[in-house]
């Protein structure tokens, strides 16, 4: 999706410039590569990918700058399905795998329902039927966004998300989260490993959902 | 239902950017247009261009008109504006949900009562062998019952003024039944095919080779007097078909 974006926005005269986050391996550096414009692959290693994005923002765009680049297209792999690393000054566009059912929609959270723009792919594997209800799924977990069937071998969708792409705004200095991140903070983020309340301090939440705070 | 008079196809171009043979085809109101080839022909992929009624943006580069201008484009996306309803060649549902769930859903999508579901399972359950069920997930159907509710649903509740019909003959529902109940007064029906009787079926047919359109065949009076014939033929083979499902032995060549 992201090679056939970057195509259209190029045969739209843009200069755009690439970064890839991803969590632990990823070679989409190399794929991407070959559309001749600049491309960095970044790793969070240890670090939430999401909030890694977040962390480098500023650092992508002034990277985008020094490129010459008109605009900066930013791939993170959103594995944990809480946070959203979407600027308010930014297009958000989440990419969803049709084939993943109907129900995923609703499972995604803030990647998709504070989504500008959501991709729909691999429609060509089910039914029209199928397509329509995910659909139907998408806009009732975010009414406002624009749904687009999409195909990552045919590169179906892309002009109309280039289009998008081009009458978006630039971004402002004072950039916020769309979303607030998950609130937990606690032993386990700094390398607790043993298991029981007792080793536990932070914000922490039962399964009953009573949240606490616990430590000094 | 949205009224139209005529849908036309440009040509774009085959798998190696020759042009297509066809430049532009109009069909009208009414008509029931075949399109044949070989496996891998494109076939599936020019319906796909009607489907998503393609402006020079896929791969084919074929544009598609509606009554003779480009259409809106929400009627491009908006199920609840949509022209076109599509039996694709998936045989099987990959949603997690129930059959009931579904097509209610399905129902709300195309702007439609949701109170259909009953009457879909229904209509399904005349094209298959084994009734499915209102409670039935849809990932445990059979082929031949997925694509039975495939057609029921298109029936009612994609009920669009084109319908694309892509080899209903492999799943082993009744053919002839499916393609009646999909091609209702009016519409325009594009039927991609293998099946002799089904092909022949049809006034016009788009010959497909190499992702080109190549040739637009009319039907001949000969062809016309071939399928009665041949439509004769596959009732009895049909009847022979039931006989065997059912357990039951051929006597003789009825
Ligand atoms: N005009 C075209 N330009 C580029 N690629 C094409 C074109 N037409 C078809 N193809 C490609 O050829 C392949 C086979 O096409 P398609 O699935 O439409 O064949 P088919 O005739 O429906 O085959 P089958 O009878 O097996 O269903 C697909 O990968 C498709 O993307
Ligand atoms: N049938 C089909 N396959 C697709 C589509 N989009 C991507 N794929 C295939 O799915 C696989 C994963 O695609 P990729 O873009 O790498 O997905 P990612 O893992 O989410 O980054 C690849 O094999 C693609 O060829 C689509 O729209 N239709
Ligand atoms: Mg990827
Ligand atoms: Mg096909």
């Amino acid at each position: 999706m992201l090679s056939s974006l970057t195509r259209a926005l190029i045969d739209s005269g843009m200069n755009p410039s690439i970064v890839k986050v991803d969590c632990l391996w990823t070679e989409d550096d190399k794929r991407l590569g070959r559309l001749g414009v600049p491309v960095k692959a970044a790793l969070s290693k240890d670090m939430c990918p999401d909030h890694f994005a977040i962390y480098n923002t500023e650092d992508m765009l002034a990277w985008a700058e020094d490129n010459g680049s008109d605009i900066l297209l930013n791939e993170t792999a959103g594995l944990c399905l809480r946070c959203a690393p979407y600027p308010n000054d930014c297009l958000a566009v989440c990419v969803i795998d049709i084939t993943s059912g109907p129900n995923n929609p609703l499972k995604v959270g803030p990647l998709m329902t504070s989504a500008d723009v959501v991709m729909m792919t691999k429609g060509d594997m089910v039914s029209q039927a199928e397509r329509e209800v995910f659909r139907e799924r998408v806009l009732e977990a975010n009414p406002t966004c624009t749904p687009i069937e999409a195909n990552g071998l045919t590169s179906k969708g892309s002009v109309e998300l280039a289009e998008i792409v081009l009458r978006s705004k630039d971004v402002s200095s004072d950039m916020r989260l769309r979303n607030n991140p998950p609130f937990s903070i606690c032993t386990l983020c700094a390398g607790e490993t043993r298991i029981g309340k007792e080793y536990q301090r932070g914000v922490l939440r039962r399964m009953d959902g009573f949240t606490d705070y616990r430590g000094e | 239902m949205h009224e139209i008079n005529s849908l036309t196809i440009l040509g774009g171009n085959d798998k190696d950017d020759n042009c297509d043979f066809v430049d532009s085809i109009k069909i009208l109101k009414g008509e029931i247009i075949g399109v044949v080839g070989p496996t891998g022909s494109g076939k599936s992929t020019l319906i796909g261009d009607i489907e998503q009624l393609a402006q020079r943006d896929t791969q084919s580069k074929r544009q598609i008109l509606i009554d003779d201008a480009v259409p809106d484009n929400d009627l491009r996306s908006d199920p609840r504006k949509k022209l076109v309803a599509q039996l694709s060649q998936n045989m099987h549902f990959l949603a997690d949900m129930k059959v009931d769930e579904f097509l209610r859903m399905h129902a709300k999508s195309r702007g439609k009562p949701e109170t259909l579901s009953g009457e879909v399972i229904e209509i399904a359950n005349t094209l298959c062998g084994e009734p499915l069920g209102p409670e039935n997930h849809l990932t445990a159907l059979s082929g031949g019952q997925s694509r039975a509710l495939m057609t029921a649903d298109i029936a009612r509740i994609s009920d669009s003024p084109i319908v694309l019909i892509d080899e209903i003959e492999n799943a082993g529902i009744r053919k002839q039944e499916a393609l009646k109940l999909l091609s209702g007064e009016g519409k325009i029906v594009i039927v991609v095919t293998h099946d002799p009787v089904l092909a022949l079926l049809t006034e016009k047919r788009i010959v497909m080779e190499n992702g080109g359109m190549v040739k637009i065949i009319e039907r001949s009076g000969k062809e016309r007097e071939v399928c009665s014939k041949l439509a004769e033929l596959d009732e009895r083979i049909i009847m022979l078909r039931e006989t065997i499902r059912r357990g039951e032995t051929v006597e003789e060549l009825i």
